[in-house]
């Protein structure tokens, strides 16, 4: 057996700056407490040689101008420790959840994989690092002192089997996390690494400290046992920043969805998987105060919503952050948040990635990812209502369709073969007539003769109906408000009379031709619906 | 005279460095797949759709300009192909497209409103690629304004479907597209069939006599190929002399004379 730890040093800062990674190479204190007393409650180690202590009141820390103060943000090492478990699942299926900064992995059977125990550990570190954190990997065949290794040392650190104790002997007592009252006794004693508790007598020890005195001692041994607890990561992929100032422009909303979306994909990279669906949600500024303002007193104020909810479905799972980011954006044009944002929550629909087996012979087509954002950009120059894949309805009402997200398929064999005798010859001797419609349906008027149109006006138009076949009465949905009734003529038209100002406004649309008008029962009145062509 | 002559070529050599590659070398117009307008005598006449070029249809209302859209669509959604359609005007019926053989989720339909919209459109669909056929429909939008379009547009739809394995097809009441336009076919109107249910002894040609006996069933269509920059090749079946590029030449022979079944969708007579 052997077991690999994975401690995140510096676990608060380490969320921060994950965050935000210009902050990198800086020096960093987090502040917290409860207003109006703040005190610095982590500090990395540029900022400890700084001069930052741990306890100093925030308004003491704002003195250091080369040391960058942060609140600190639960929000964050939340997502940070996720991550963390993002990062053991990438390895191992088996992973103990140890601390919100400490996973353990069971990393018996993977040299086939990934080689060795230090090329496992230079692997953990390697992808630690490509999710935004530095951490300290211990291997070892105890699951404790592994454990208690990567907490005490920095770096990758292997331990050989029988080599446990050696190897321990040099970290501190503290480190294997007694209670305040026997470290006090420990140090008392002039105990202070794991040499010198490992050399202490067992039995007097249990007389002095207790169970808690022997399981220490076995500990500095490294010759404690237990089996590992194992833990699910989850299947919830999110990522969350509360914003210190409201963002109201694209422009640095842009910039924090990007760096949130690089997270969330580097995340889902970590299991193996791609985002289906991303799912914004921003808490927006309050804006009771002014909305209150401009609503007289016999009006109830009614307040806008406070959040701003979007969900992107996509039509292939992708983990390319990039061009989420450009969807997101097309997404906020076409529909922006009311008021300035003060939270943000991304979350991503996990899937599996996409598979796809290119053929010599197949019909050229778009590639999904750039389709989705020229669709995209198409819905926010048109609307997302005007873009799409017409879908026709299951209904006999003239004109009837819906929009449909546009899926093309690549394989001819998915397609049904309705035209299968045009498609084998190429081409047919006489095709079906098209039909183009307008819309809105053009109000005319029409003259009869016998009840059948023999003149119609439209469009300052006048023409004689030469030809009418008709009519074609439908109707349905009477159980309906909307309702139908109507009656349908193809008729053949020759404009006559084209005065000055008509002439001007004369389009396309009143030209001699056939068309189809039709009667509305209900609205009493004639209509022009489209014309063959 | 053969010194001044190379003088004179290395001259106008060095003035186009760098705009054009070799200016005196023949480049021969390299062949042109092509497709299927779906429309038999069509195919004949003009030899299909070129890829890669830009084809323009034109002709009046009525003259069977969406007929050949929507059997060149049916042609290629059968295909397999994705294809687009940029409705300039809001025209497009997904019915009758649906009942001439479209695939209609195989088409991607982009309602436009104006005429900015639709060029704008056009532009993102063909940088975006990979569409086999794209379809730009301008057929009922007023004449005045498709004049102002600037060249430039044809232009770059032209250089942006080059290469391409793309058939870009515009619909138009005038030609507008210029020598940006590969194949160029006008449409006319033919008159209307109309058949009637009554014997010859009672027929008589006045409609308004026996109005309701009539009936829609067909009418004709007229193309004329009046420019074809494609040199043939054999692909799909096809291979007719084509008309020189330049030439406008007209065809009325009784191949183009299309009758065209009207469609209905079931109708309820009184």
């Amino acid at each position: 057996m052997a077991f690999a730890s994975i401690h995140v040093p510096n676990f608060p800062v380490q969320a921060v700056v994950r965050a935000e990674p210009s902050l990198r190479n800086q020096a960093v204190a987090l502040v917290d407490g409860i207003p109006p007393i703040w005190n610095v409650v982590a500090a990395n180690e540029t900022a400890l040689l700084a001069g930052i202590e741990l306890g100093m009141a925030k308004s003491q820390a704002a003195q250091f101008h080369a040391v960058e103060i942060r609140n600190r943000s639960r929000v964050q090492e939340k997502s940070t420790h996720a991550a963390l478990l993002d990062l053991g699942a990438s390895v191992s299926p088996r992973m103990e959840d140890t601390a919100p900064d400490t996973i353990i992995l069971d990393i018996s059977g993977l040299a086939s994989l990934f080689g060795n125990n230090e090329n496992i550990s230079a692997q953990l570190v390697q992808r630690a690092s490509a999710l935004g954190l530095l951490v300290h990997v211990a291997v070892s065949s105890n699951l404790e002192v592994s454990l208690h290794a990567a907490r005490g040392f920095s770096g990758i650190t292997v331990i050989p089997p029988g080599e446990e104790a050696k190897c321990l002997s040099k970290l501190s007592a503290c480190a294997l996390l007694p209670s305040a009252e026997i470290l006090e006794t420990l140090e008392r004693w002039g105990v202070r690494d794991c040499a010198a508790l490992a050399a202490l007598p067992v039995l007097q020890l249990s007389e002095r400290l207790g169970q808690e005195g022997v399981r220490l001692h076995e500990l500095a041994r490294g010759a404690c046992l237990r089996s590992l607890v194992l833990a699910q990561p989850g299947v919830r992929f999110e990522e969350e920043m509360t914003l210190d100032f409201a963002v109201d422009e694209l422009e640095p909303l842009s910039f924090l969805l990007g760096r949130l979306l690089d997270q969330l994909c580097a995340r889902l990279e970590a299991r193996a998987l791609a985002a289906c669906a991303i799912s914004t949600h921003f808490d927006l500024e309050d804006s009771f105060e002014k909305d209150f303002q401009v609503h007289s007193e016999n009006v109830p104020p009614k307040l806008a919503p406070k959040t701003y909810e979007k969900v992107l479905n996509l039509p292939v799972p992708t983990r390319n952050s990039k061009m989420l980011l450009k969807l997101l954006r097309l997404q906020l044009q076409a529909d922006p948040p009311h008021a300035a944002i003060v939270k943000i929550i991304l979350s991503a629909e996990p899937a599996r990635p996409r598979a796809a087996q290119g053929g010599l012979f197949l019909p050229s087509s778009p590639d999904p990812e750039k389709l989705e954002l020229t669709i995209g950009r198409l819905a926010n120059l048109v609307g997302y209502a005007n873009v799409g894949s017409p879908e026709l309805i299951d209904t006999h009402r003239p004109g009837d369709f819906r929009m449909s997200r546009f899926v093309p398929a690549s394989d001819q064999s998915t397609i049904p073969q309705k035209n299968a005798t045009a498609v084998a010859h190429g081409s047919r001797e006489t095709p079906l007539t098209a039909f183009r419609v307008f819309r809105p349906e053009i109000q005319t008027k029409v003259e009869l003769h016998q009840n059948y149109p023999t003149r119609i006006y439209f469009r300052g138009m006048r023409g004689n109906i030469i030809a009418a076949s008709g009519p074609w009465r439908t109707s349905g949905d009477w159980w309906r408000e909307d309702i139908w009734q109507q009656d349908e003529w193809d008729v053949e038209i020759r404009f006559d009379s084209v005065s000055g100002q008509s002439q001007k406004i004369s389009s396309p649309r009143t030209q001699d031709g056939l068309y189809r008008i039709y009667y509305d029962s209900l609205r009493a009145a004639w209509f022009a619906r489209g014309r063959y062509d | 005279m053969a010194v001044n002559l190379a003088t004179l070529r290395s001259n106008v050599e060095l003035a186009l460095a760098g705009r054009v590659a070799a200016p005196f070398s023949y480049r021969d117009r390299h062949a042109v797949e092509t497709v299927s307008t779906g429309i038999a005598g069509i195919d004949l006449l003009a030899g299909g759709l070129p890829r890669g070029a830009l084809t323009e249809i034109f002709g009046p209302a009525c003259s069977g300009r969406t007929t050949l859209l929507f059997s060149a669509l049916a042609a290629r959604t059968a295909h397999a192909e994705a294809c687009a359609l940029i409705d300039g005007c809001d025209a497009f019926d997904p019915h009758s497209a649906e009942a001439a053989g479209v695939e209609l989720k195989q088409l991607l339909w982009v309602r436009c409103r104006n005429i900015e919209q639709t060029l704008r459109a056009t532009d993102l669909l063909l940088q975006g690629g990979g569409f086999g056929f794209i379809a730009l429909d301008l057929g009922d939008m007023r004449a005045d304004v498709l004049r102002h379009v600037p060249l430039e547009s044809w232009f770059r739809f032209r250089r942006a479907v080059e290469d391409t394995p793309t058939v870009l097809m515009v619909l138009e009441p005038e030609s507008n597209a210029k020598t940006c336009a590969s194949l160029v076919l006008r449409m006319e109107v033919e008159p209307a069939r109309w058949s009637t249910t009554l014997t010859r002894e009672t027929h008589a040609p006045n409609f308004l006599r026996y109005p309701s006996s009539w009936l829609l069933e067909s009418f004709g269509i007229r193309a004329e190929l009046l420019r074809s920059r494609m040199q043939p090749i054999a692909t799909n079946g096809f291979q007719k002399p084509f008309a020189s590029a330049g030439r406008s030449e007209l065809f009325e022979t009784n191949v183009l004379r299309s009758f065209l079944s009207v469609a209905r969708m079931e109708p309820t007579p009184k």
